[in-house]
């Protein structure tokens, strides 16, 4: 599962949570046709004329920034990319996701499936159904890693709320996802290792390394969350970090 | 040079992009020293110093993935922003669906270097910025896995896992043996010179790379 996927989840869950109120408008939407009225005037709180005496180039790519992070949460939380004339209009946000992998190998398999009706009129003269296929996995534990930069949310103004929200949607995000395709996922378990300082206080790997997950029987094929243990090695925990289970 | 550093780093993916395949991302063979210094810089980095790769080893095989994303194909235009800035009604965000590229990656699979870098004082180190300060600090930060955002090979989402290693511990050994032309790489970009690119011959001997200096500052 590719990092951009699960982003694209938080980015609809927090779409929906929070149902555009401001300052919680997401930048990268999916689905044009229904939204193309979201049309809005954003206030300029803040920005005076007198700005433009300033000079430009640097001062005015920091405010055009400012003014999308405070705006688009996808922004504050992953950051963008914006053109300006020098190259210097980029975001870095402080969340950053990783592939995530599945515990063990998953074996595609595919259905085949038909539809009692046929897609062109064309079609209609030679045969009455189509068939189709779907690619299913049967069952699959993923895990995917991922780091909150304290001195980048400082940059970008990604708060506390902001945090709390991201978690919440790392819970719900396949909640609001359902769909033929993707069938029943969930988020089994969060764990959150928060650190004392602002730099950190252990390396990200060791603290990857406490949490690990293995089959119960390895003789048969995994296919519930049941099958699987997870195991939290709490007492390696080091000094100054907290692990919070979600 | 007193004030060496080694970092070891490694990672499951890592993306090297060549700027001459940038649509459809190819990575480099390793890693570039350009990145490399991206990594310690995450660590530690302030305007008073420069850091300056002048090693690199390479441990493991060098092995290639695809993978292939959906994206957008364009960036905020600044201008809609300044319009909406201003409270004009304006349409301020990318509908993915409209805008979509499918774009492939080639990738790099379970890299693992050892950087071997030191760093330089620039013009703008102050009384207070002594080298044995900075050093001290990033030698305490990569000790401690502190950095100042996660490191990452080429691309954010392939973070790099860092290590410091101690000046009393030999380098793992590499997967390489004898002579490989890697042919040109990115050297750096040459921000000090108005973001001019500067490559250099790679050679692998024995799974290290020499890394040229570089004159001019970065």
């Amino acid at each position: 599962m590719t990092d951009v996927c699960l982003k694209r989840k938080i980015r609809n869950y927090v779409d929906i949570a929070k149902n555009q109120a401001e300052g919680f408008d997401i930048y990268v939407r999916e689905g044009a046709v229904l939204n193309t009225q979201h049309r809005k005037a954003y206030s300029s709180a803040g920005i005076k004329p007198e700005s433009k005496k300033l000079p430009k180039n640097e001062e005015d790519a920091y405010k055009v920034k400012n003014f999308m992070c405070k705006n688009f949460y996808d922004i504050r939380a992953f950051g963008a990319v914006m053109t300006t004339e020098v190259n210097c209009g980029q975001v870095r946000g402080p969340v950053q996701i990783n592939f995530a992998r599945s515990i063990d190998p998953i074996v595609q398999q595919e259905v085949t499936i038909t539809r009692m009706a046929v897609t062109s009129e064309k079609d209609a003269e030679k045969k009455d159904r189509e068939m189709g296929r779907k690619h299913i996995v049967p069952y699959a534990l993923y895990r995917a890693e991922g780091f909150v930069s304290a001195n980048l949310a400082e940059k970008t103004g990604f708060s506390i709320e902001d945090l709390n929200l991201l978690w919440e949607s790392l819970q719900n995000m396949f909640d609001h996802d359902r769909s033929a395709a993707r069938g029943k996922m969930s988020s089994r378990n969060l764990f959150i290792f928060e650190h004392e300082t602002l730099l950190g206080n252990s390396p990200a790997h060791k603290l990857f390394d406490l949490i690990s997950v293995a089959r119960k029987d390895v003789t048969k094929p995994p296919r519930a969350y049941s099958d699987y243990l997870v195991t939290v090695n709490r007492t390696e925990l080091p000094d100054g970090v907290k692990l919070i289970e979600r | 040079m007193g004030y060496g550093i080694r970092l070891m780093v490694w990672g499951e993916f890592a993306c090297f992009t060549r700027p001459e395949m940038k649509v459809e991302r190819v990575s480099y063979d390793v890693i570039t020293p350009s990145a490399a210094r991206g990594i310690l810089e995450a660590i530690h980095w302030k305007p008073a110093f420069r850091w300056v790769v002048d090693r690199i080893h390479v441990l493991n095989e060098i092995k290639f993935d695809n993978v292939r994303r959906n994206e957008v194909s364009s960036k905020i235009p600044s201008g809609n922003v300044r319009t909406a800035m201003k409270g004009e009604p304006v349409l301020l965000c990318q509908y993915a669906s409209e805008d979509r590229q499918q774009r492939a990656t080639l990738l790099l699979r379970n890299v693992a270097y050892v950087i071997e870098a030191h760093f330089e004082m620039t013009i703008k180190a102050g009384l207070a910025d002594t080298p044995e300060k900075h050093y001290a600090i990033a030698m305490r930060r990569a000790r401690q896995g502190q950095c100042f955002q996660q490191p990452y090979f080429g691309c954010r989402e392939f973070a790099a896992k860092f290590r410091l290693i101690e000046d009393d511990e030999p380098i793992p050994h590499s997967f390489h043996r004898g002579e490989k032309d890697l042919g040109w790489m990115l050297l750096d970009i040459d921000h000090a010179d108005g973001m001019t690119p500067l490559f250099f011959r790679a050679n692998m001997k024995d799974g290290l790379i020499d890394v040229p200096k570089i004159e001019s500052g970065v």
